[in-house]
C-alpha cells in the first residue's frame, strides 16, 4: 500500500513538473527528433472486433503513410517522424483511463488519438481535457455532443448522434411509404446496451413524427444468439419494414436467421456490422438491399483512393461507416499540426475553426462536431452506398423493396 | 406458435448442451475447473472457418481433422499443466483453486494466440444455412445438426459410461478418487482421458457454433459462462444432467422470448439457475454419483 501511494505521489510530482514546464512556455520542439503520438484501443476483449475493423487499421495506415512521406509537417516546413505509443485497454473503461493517464504523464506524448466506442470516449474526455489534449472522437455516437463540446472545449465529435441516424432512417421509410412500396408499419428490435438504447429512444419520436407506425418494439439483451422468436413475431405482424439497432454478432445472426425464416420485408435495416467488409464476405449476394448506418459516395475519388490504400495496407477494405470518419479525423489533426505546430491549444483552436480537405471533401466542424454525415446506406452490387440525406451530392437512390433472399 | 417455440427451444438447447458436456467431463471427472474452456471452443470455430474458407473443406469433414487434434491437445495439456497441480495438491483440496488460477492464465494465453493468428475481427461464414421444415416450424439446418449431434454424442457417451467397464472406471474416479486406486484403477490416466475427451466436445461445439454464429477471438467467455451454468444445474460431472439442463435452458429462453419479452431471456436464465440450486443444491441429477 505504501508503495502504491509513493508511486501516486511520484506520478503527481511528475505531472506537476510537466504542467509547470508547460506553463513556463518551455518548448522542447527545438531538440525534438520525433513527434510522439499515443493511443489506447481495445486489442483484446469484447470490443476488439469493432476496434480491430474501424480504429486500429486506420491509425496504423495513417502513421505508415505519414512516416513514408518523411513525417508530420510543421509550420516551418520541417518534418518529424511519428513515434507511436500503443496500449491495449482490454475493453475495460478503467484500463483506458489508466492508459491515457500514463500517456499524458509518463510517456508525455505530443498528441493522443481517441479510443474506440462511445463509452470509452466519454470515459477519457474529462482526462484529456484536464491534460490539455485535443480529442477527435471518431468512433462514438452521441446525441449530447453540444453539451460535451461546451464542457470539454478541446473535444470533437465526428460521428453524429442517435437522433441523426434515426431521423435519416425515418426519412427513408417515409419516402418508401409515400411511394406505396411499404405500408408504414415498422417492426423494431434493439439491443439493450449503449448504441441500441440511444437509437431506439431517438427512433420512437422520429418515426412518429414521420407518420410511421411502430407495430413491434422489442429489446433484447446483449449476447442473444437466437433471434427466431423475434423474427417470427415480426413476420406475423403487419410490418413491411424490419429495423434492428444491433451489434455486430447480432447483425450477422439476424441476416442468416431471416433467410431461414424466409422473412422478406420491403426494408431490412440492421445496426453496427452491416457496413463491415466481412458482412459482404459472409453473405455475398444476400447482402444486396440490406440497409444500415453510414454509406459511401462512390463518385468521391479521394474516398475511393483511400479505400484502395486501406485494402492494400490492412488486407481488407475499411468499413463503410466509421472507418472513413476515423481517417478524416487523422487528416484534420495532421493539417492542424502543419498550421499550428505542436502547441496543443493552438491545434485545438485550428481544428475547431479551420477548414480542411479530407477524404470526405471540404470538411469544417460546427460547434466541435462533424455534421456532414451519410446517415443511411444500402448494399448495392457489392458496395455499401450512401442513400440519405437524398439531397446531398453523391447520394445513390434507395432500392425498395429489397430483393428476396437468394436461397 | 407453441410448436415452433418448442422446436426452436430444443434446437437452441442442443447447442448449449453440446458445449456444456465437455466442461462437465473436465470438471466432474478430471476435477479441473477449466476457465479457458470457452477459448478452446472458439479456437475450434476458427479452425473450422480456416479449413472452410481457405481449403474448401466442409466443417463436417473438418471435424475429422479437428477433433483428434483436440484430443491430443487436451491429453498433452493435462500432462504438462494439470498433472503437476494434481500431484502438488495431494489431499489438501487446493486443486480447485489452483486449477482455476492456472486455467485463468491459460485463457489469456489462448486468447492472445488467437488474436495474433486470426486477428480481432468478427468472423463468420455460411454453411447449411437453409430452413428445414419440421412440423411447420422452419429450423436452420445447421442448428438442427448441432441438436442431433448433441443428442447423439450425449447419448453415446452416456451409454459408454453406464454400460462399459471403462465407463464404470471413469465414474468411479468421479465419485471416489481416493478409493478408486484400491481396485486397480489408474486415476491419473482416467482423469487425463476425461480431460482430453472434454476438449473433443469443446471442439465439436465450436465447429457447430461456427456454422451459424459470428464469433471473434474474445468471445470465449460467453460460452464458458453458459456452459458453467449448465454444468452446475445438471450436477457436477453428470453428462445426462448437462444434456437435460442445456435443453431446458434453450426451451426457457425461447418460450420467454416468444411469449413474454426477448429482453427477459437473460433474467429467466439466471432465475431458473437459482431456482434449481435452491431446490437441489447439488444440481438436477445429484453429484456425479450416477452417470
Amino acid at each position: 500500500m505504501i508503495m502504491f501511494s509513493r508511486r501516486l505521489a511520484l506520478r503527481s510530482f511528475g505531472a506537476t513538473i510537466a504542467v509547470a514546464a508547460a506553463m513556463t512556455g518551455f518548448s522542447a520542439s527545438a531538440q525534438q527528433t520525433s513527434i510522439k503520438i499515443g493511443y489506447a484501443v481495445s486489442l483484446t476483449g469484447g470490443n476488439a472486433g469493432g476496434a480491430g475493423i474501424t480504429t486500429l487499421p486506420n491509425y496504423r495506415l495513417w502513421v505508415s503513410e505519414v512516416n513514408a512521406a518523411g513525417g508530420l509537417e510543421l509550420p516551418d516546413g520541417t518534418r518529424l517522424p511519428i513515434e507511436v505509443v500503443e496500449y491495449d485497454d482490454r475493453s475495460s473503461t478503467e484500463e483506458v483511463v489508466r492508459a491515457i493517464e500514463r500517456l499524458a504523464t509518463q510517456d508525455q506524448v505530443d498528441f493522443i488519438l481517441s479510443p474506440w466506442g462511445t463509452g470509452f470516449n466519454l470515459a477519457v474526455a474529462p482526462l484529456l481535457d484536464r491534460f490539455g489534449y485535443p480529442q477527435l472522437a471518431s468512433a462514438s455516437v452521441t446525441d449530447r455532443a453540444d453539451e460535451f463540446a461546451q464542457r470539454w472545449p478541446r473535444s470533437f465529435w465526428l460521428l453524429g448522434g442517435g437522433a441523426d441516424y434515426a431521423g435519416g432512417l425515418a426519412d427513408v421509410l417515409a419516402t418508401a411509404t409515400a411511394s406505396g412500396v411499404m405500408n408504414g408499419d415498422v417492426a423494431i428490435i434493439s439491443v439493450a446496451d449503449g448504441f441500441g438504447i440511444d437509437l431506439i429512444n431517438a427512433a420512437r419520436p422520429a418515426f412518429a413524427a414521420a407518420g410511421l407506425n411502430i407495430v413491434m418494439d422489442r429489446t433484447y439483451p446483449p449476447g442473444t444468439t437466437d433471434f427466431s422468436p423475434m423474427l417470427n413475431e415480426a413476420k406475423s405482424s403487419s410490418a413491411t419494414a424490419f429495423v434492428a439497432f444491433s451489434y455486430p454478432p447480432d447483425t450477422f445472426a439476424l441476416t442468416q436467421q431471416a433467410q431461414v425464416a424466409d422473412y422478406n420485408p420491403a426494408v431490412f435495416y440492421l445496426g453496427v456490422g452491416a457496413p463491415f467488409p466481412t458482412y459482404l464476405g459472409a453473405n455475398g449476394a444476400n447482402a444486396e438491399g440490406v440497409m444500415s448506418l453510414g454509406g459511401i459516395d462512390t463518385s468521391n475519388a479521394a474516398m475511393m483512393d483511400y479505400r484502395a490504400r486501406h485494402e492494400a495496407f490492412a488486407g481488407q477494405p475499411p468499413d463503410s461507416w466509421a472507418s472513413m470518419i476515423t481517417y478524416a479525423g487523422l487528416e484534420i489533426l495532421q493539417e492542424a499540426i502543419k498550421r499550428a505546430g505542436l502547441d496543443r491549444d493552438a491545434v485545438s483552436a485550428e481544428i475547431a475553426s479551420g477548414s480542411f480537405t479530407t477524404i470526405l471533401g471540404e470538411t469544417q466542424l460546427q460547434n466541435n462536431q462533424l455534421r456532414d454525415l451519410w446517415l443511411t446506406g444500402q448494399w448495392q452490387d457489392g458496395t455499401f452506398v450512401a442513400i440519405e440525406p437524398t439531397d446531398r451530392p453523391g447520394a445513390s437512390a434507395a432500392i425498395v423493396p429489397k430483393q428476396p433472399w437468394a436461397n | 406458435m407453441l410448436l415452433t417455440a418448442l422446436i426452436s427451444g430444443l434446437v437452441l438447447g442442443g447447442t448449449y448442451a453440446l458445449v456444456a458436456m465437455g466442461l462437465t467431463l473436465q470438471y466432474g471427472i478430471s476435477r479441473i475447473m477449466n476457465l479457458a474452456y470457452g477459448e478452446f471452443v472458439i479456437f475450434a470455430a476458427f479452425c473450422a472457418f480456416v479449413l472452410f474458407t481457405a481449403y474448401g473443406i466442409s466443417p463436417l469433414v473438418g471435424m475429422l481433422l479437428v477433433l483428434p487434434a483436440a484430443f491430443v491437445v487436451g491429453y498433452v495439456l493435462y500432462g504438462v499443466m494439470m498433472q503437476p497441480l494434481v500431484k502438488r495438491s495431494g489431499k489438501t483440496g487446493a486443486l480447485d483453486v489452483d486449477a482455476i488460477l492456472a486455467t485463468f492464465g491459460l485463457m489469456f494465453v489462448v486468447q492472445g494466440v488467437m488474436l495474433v493468428t486470426f486477428g480481432a475481427n468478427y468472423t463468420s461464414y455460411s454453411y447449411m444455412n437453409f430452413g428445414v421444415n419440421i412440423l411447420g416450424a422452419s429450423i436452420a439446418a445447421n442448428r438442427l445438426l448441432a441438436f442431433v449431434l448433441a443428442v447423439v454424442i450425449g447419448g453415446a457417451l452416456y451409454m459408454v459410461l453406464a454400460r462399459t467397464r471403462w465407463g464404470t472406471a471413469i465414474r468411479a474416479v468421479a465419485v471416489a478418487p481416493e478409493a478408486a486406486p484400491l481396485v486397480g484403477i489408474n486415476v491419473n490416466h482416467m482423469a487425463r482421458l476425461a480431460f482430453a475427451l472434454g476438449m473433443v466436445l469443446a471442439a465439436a461445439g465450436g465447429i457447430m457454433i461456427s456454422m451459424y454464429q459470428t464469433f471473434n477471438a474474445s468471445m470465449g467467455v460467453v460460452f464458458a459462462m453458459k456452459a458453467l451454468i449448465i454444468v452446475i444445474m445438471g450436477g457436477q460431472g453428470n453428462l445426462l444432467g448437462a444434456l437435460v439442463a442445456g435443453l431446458m435452458l434453450g426451451l426457457v429462453e425461447t418460450f420467454v422470448a416468444t411469449y413474454i419479452d426477448p429482453g427477459l431471456t437473460l433474467a429467466a436464465t439466471y432465475a431458473i439457475f437459482l431456482a434449481v440450486l435452491l431446490w437441489r443444491p447439488s444440481g438436477l441429477f445429484g453429484k456425479g454419483g450416477r452417470a
